[in-house]
């Protein structure tokens, strides 16, 4: 009934309008359009002198290139598994590390704290938005890599001893520089946007929906979890995606912190390295094939990032469909 | 407003260097052709810059007339002073190599007094971008730590591709022990403490060399680049020439054993090599030294143990064969004063440029390179070419830019 009430409205509207009004309605029509068309273009253009870029490696790679762990330019072996597993893993270090924090702090800003407080504290958790990433970077380099030695030592002879967990948390002589450093500070770097993103899903939660959980005798904690997250779940679900796909793109902080050796290793505390950073690291270097490998390397992110955003769209659209049925 | 339209053409006129009276003359006719032909269009077209352009034809007549004046005092200061030639203003676009970047830019900042209308900017961005730039027309003259490859060939779009020599400098191998001041290191010692074979100081083929050191129980910890760097390509190069131990491939991105430290960049490593006790690393000298390490003592191909030095490194490239097209090696170089590890850098050009004057630039710049930039290299850090480089690389700027 609703529907029908606002498609009558609009109809009318349309009687009443001017016709040059009409005529740019048009106009502004197409140019919002041209506006959409031009970012795909863009995007295709990207994808396709990119490609190009990158086939010497891709038709002499093949599906090696993403699927062989030996690189090693010197000898014209390019084989980047170890690229692709060290960006999945500091990627979802860093999701794991930053989701529950940043829903914290969005709930500590949107329910918890008193009014007064709120404010400063979004503004705090935003500054740290605009903190370029090469200060994350040198931070992490110089003051946490060297501080953190230590705790990844403790850590490490404190597991040793539970199977399966040692394989992940024990390497042989810790070092500062690591995946899990790596996946620190990209969590550090990611949590301002993951936080601003669910402030927002959580400030549109119905008020009603809210009273209603305290008016049946819900405690605060009851509350949150019944009619907060429950309403906001697909939303949480989709920063959470735009903050992998952050992380899995951020270049320079991680081509610092994280070591630099393409090695797939279950161990955390070892040194690897990832796709974004092999690149930084190389590219002014490369000529020939190697030069196609890390642009090609550019290519097989921008595919998984792709991958991974129209993923969110589609664990987004499943759930939304559920919430309504 | 059509003639104040026209005035507006009138300035592009006299800036294109036409005389006053056939510029007026143009006026006249072109208030005609303006005023018949051109119409409405023309008229919509100029209406916002009509105005300033009024004023515009004056202020231009006299900046002309500036221009001229400021150009001839400048023609007879240098004619009073050295007898040089003075070339018109010009911009060169450069790129490449990082590792002389330090040296190009004191030799830019000096070239800058002598022709003040040239200027050039050198971006550094490493010795792959400075061929792939070069490769594609983008920059006047690439800096590069290695000469194209043979397959490369092709790409160089613009004809045949010239080496100058620029200067020289030694990679150091720097440690990091405490207690040990001095090192003596063999290459097939080196190659086995870079591929970890040896991993403690007090190793017996460590202490052999070095009979009165005292070698402490430590492990070694070896640094090296984490990004592609013409100064690993050059010491693994050196490795690979000097000593059958090392197996490992040579090249700008070297698989290195488990376990090595990696930094960013000599700086990085040498930053690695200092804060780390027992480690050693290969860092360029002036970074070396910046940081203040302490550096091993190469054995040369004669036997004898050199320290990394600019007199060492210029003894390494008397020493090394000099071919046609002016590449050379100065790695394990023969004389008994030769440092082992001492890396070439190159500036490419194109033999026949497209662009008189950026190739007139280039070859007055590649000249007080070669000439006064070698007495400078060593205030940089860097190592002059000994004279007969020297002789061959002006010989072979007679046939560039012809």
């Amino acid at each position: 009934m609703a529907a029908a009430d606002t498609s009558l409205a609009h109809e009318d509207r349309s009687h009443l309008v001017a016709p040059r009004g009409a005529r740019r309605d048009g106009i502004f029509a197409k140019a919002v359009l041209a506006a959409a068309v031009l970012v795909l273009v863009i995007l295709a253009l990207i994808a396709w002198s990119t490609a190009s870029e990158a086939w010497p490696v891709f038709s002499k790679e093949g599906f090696r290139f993403i699927f062989s762990n030996r690189w090693n330019p010197s000898k014209g072996e390019f084989g980047g598994l170890a690229f692709v597993y060290g960006t999945l893993v500091i990627s979802l270090i860093a999701v794991v590390i930053a989701v529950p924090v940043s829903v914290g702090i969005a709930l500590l800003t949107t329910e918890v704290a008193p009014k007064w407080l709120r404010k400063p504290l979004v503004y705090l958790v935003d500054l740290l938005a605009v903190v370029p990433s090469v200060v994350f970077g040198l931070w992490g380099i110089n003051v946490l890599a060297p501080k953190i030695k230590p705790v990844y030592k403790s850590f490490a002879d404190a597991v040793d001893w539970i199977p399966g967990v040692n394989r992940v948390f024990v390497s042989q002589g810790a070092q500062g520089r690591s995946i899990m450093t790596a996946g620190i500070i990209l969590a550090v770097m990611i949590t301002p946007v993951i936080t601003s993103l669910v402030r927002e899903i959580f400030a549109t939660v119905p008020l009603a929906l809210k009273e209603a959980a305290y008016g049946l005798g819900a405690t605060r904690w009851e509350m949150i979890r019944g009619a907060v997250m429950s309403h906001s779940k697909s939303g949480l679900i989709s920063s959470v995606m735009i903050g992998l796909g952050r992380a899995m793109g951020e270049t320079i902080a991680v081509a610092l912190v994280i070591g630099s050796s393409p090695q797939i290793t279950s161990r955390l505390f070892n040194t690897g390295d990832a796709m974004a950073s092999v690149i930084a690291n190389n590219f002014g270097e490369a000529d020939g094939t190697f030069r196609a490998a890390l642009i090609g390397m550019g290519v097989v992110l921008f595919g998984i990032t792709i991958i991974v955003g129209v993923g969110a769209r589609a664990v987004v659209n499943r759930s939304t469909k559920k919430l309504s049925a | 407003m059509v003639t104040i339209d026209v005035y507006g053409s009138l300035v592009i006129f006299t800036s294109e260097g036409t005389s006053m009276i056939t510029a007026i003359s143009a006026r006249r006719r072109a208030v005609r052709l303006a005023a018949g032909v051109v119409g409405l269009a023309l008229t919509v077209s100029a209406c916002g810059s009509s105005s300033t352009a009024s004023n515009g034809a004056t202020s231009s007549t006299t900046k002309a007339a500036e221009a001229t004046t400021t150009a001839k005092t400048g023609d007879s200061t240098t004619t009073s002073g050295a007898v040089m030639e003075q070339i018109p203003a010009t911009t060169l676009n450069a790129s490449g190599a990082t590792f002389p970047q330090a040296f190009y830019q004191e030799a830019i900042k000096a070239f800058a007094a002598e022709q003040p209308n040239v200027t050039i900017n050198y971006a550094g961005g490493g010795s792959g971008k400075g061929q792939t730039d070069l490769q594609g027309g983008l920059v006047a003259f690439a800096g590069s730590d290695g000469l194209p490859k043979p397959e490369d060939a092709a790409k160089y779009t613009g004809g045949k591709v010239l080496y100058f020599p620029t200067v020289a400098a030694p990679i150091t191998v720097s440690f990091n022990v405490d207690g040990v001041d001095a090192l003596n290191l063999s290459a097939d010692t080196l190659a086995k403490i870079f591929q970890k074979t040896i991993t403690k100081w007090d190793d017996a083929a460590i202490k052999a060399e070095n009979a009165d050191a005292k070698l402490p129980s430590i492990d070694i910890v070896v640094a090296v680049r984490q990004d592609a760097s013409g100064t690993t390509g050059n010491f693994t190069k050196y490795l690979k020439a000097a000593s059958p131990e090392f197996k490992l491939e040579p090249g700008k991105e070297v698989k290195w054993p488990e376990g090595v430290q990696k930094g960013a960049g000599n700086a990085g490593v040498a930053k690695l090599v200092k804060d780390t006790a027992g480690a050693i690393g290969y860092v360029d000298f002036s970074d070396a030294k910046a940081t203040g390490l302490k550096f091993a003592s190469i054995k040369n191909k004669d036997g004898k143990y050199v320290a990394a030095s600019l007199e060492g490194a210029s003894a390494a490239l008397a020493g090394a064969e000099i071919k046609d097209d002016l590449s050379y090696n100065p790695l394990n170089a023969a004389g008994p004063d030769s440092y082992a590890i001492t890396a070439p850098t190159w500036i490419l050009v194109y033999e026949a440029p497209k662009d008189a004057a950026q190739a007139k630039a280039t070859k007055a710049f590649i000249k007080f390179i070669l000439t006064k930039g070698q007495e400078m290299a060593s205030s940089v850090d860097f190592a002059p070419l000994p004279k007969a480089l020297v002789e061959k690389a002006l010989a072979q700027l007679d046939a560039f830019a012809k």
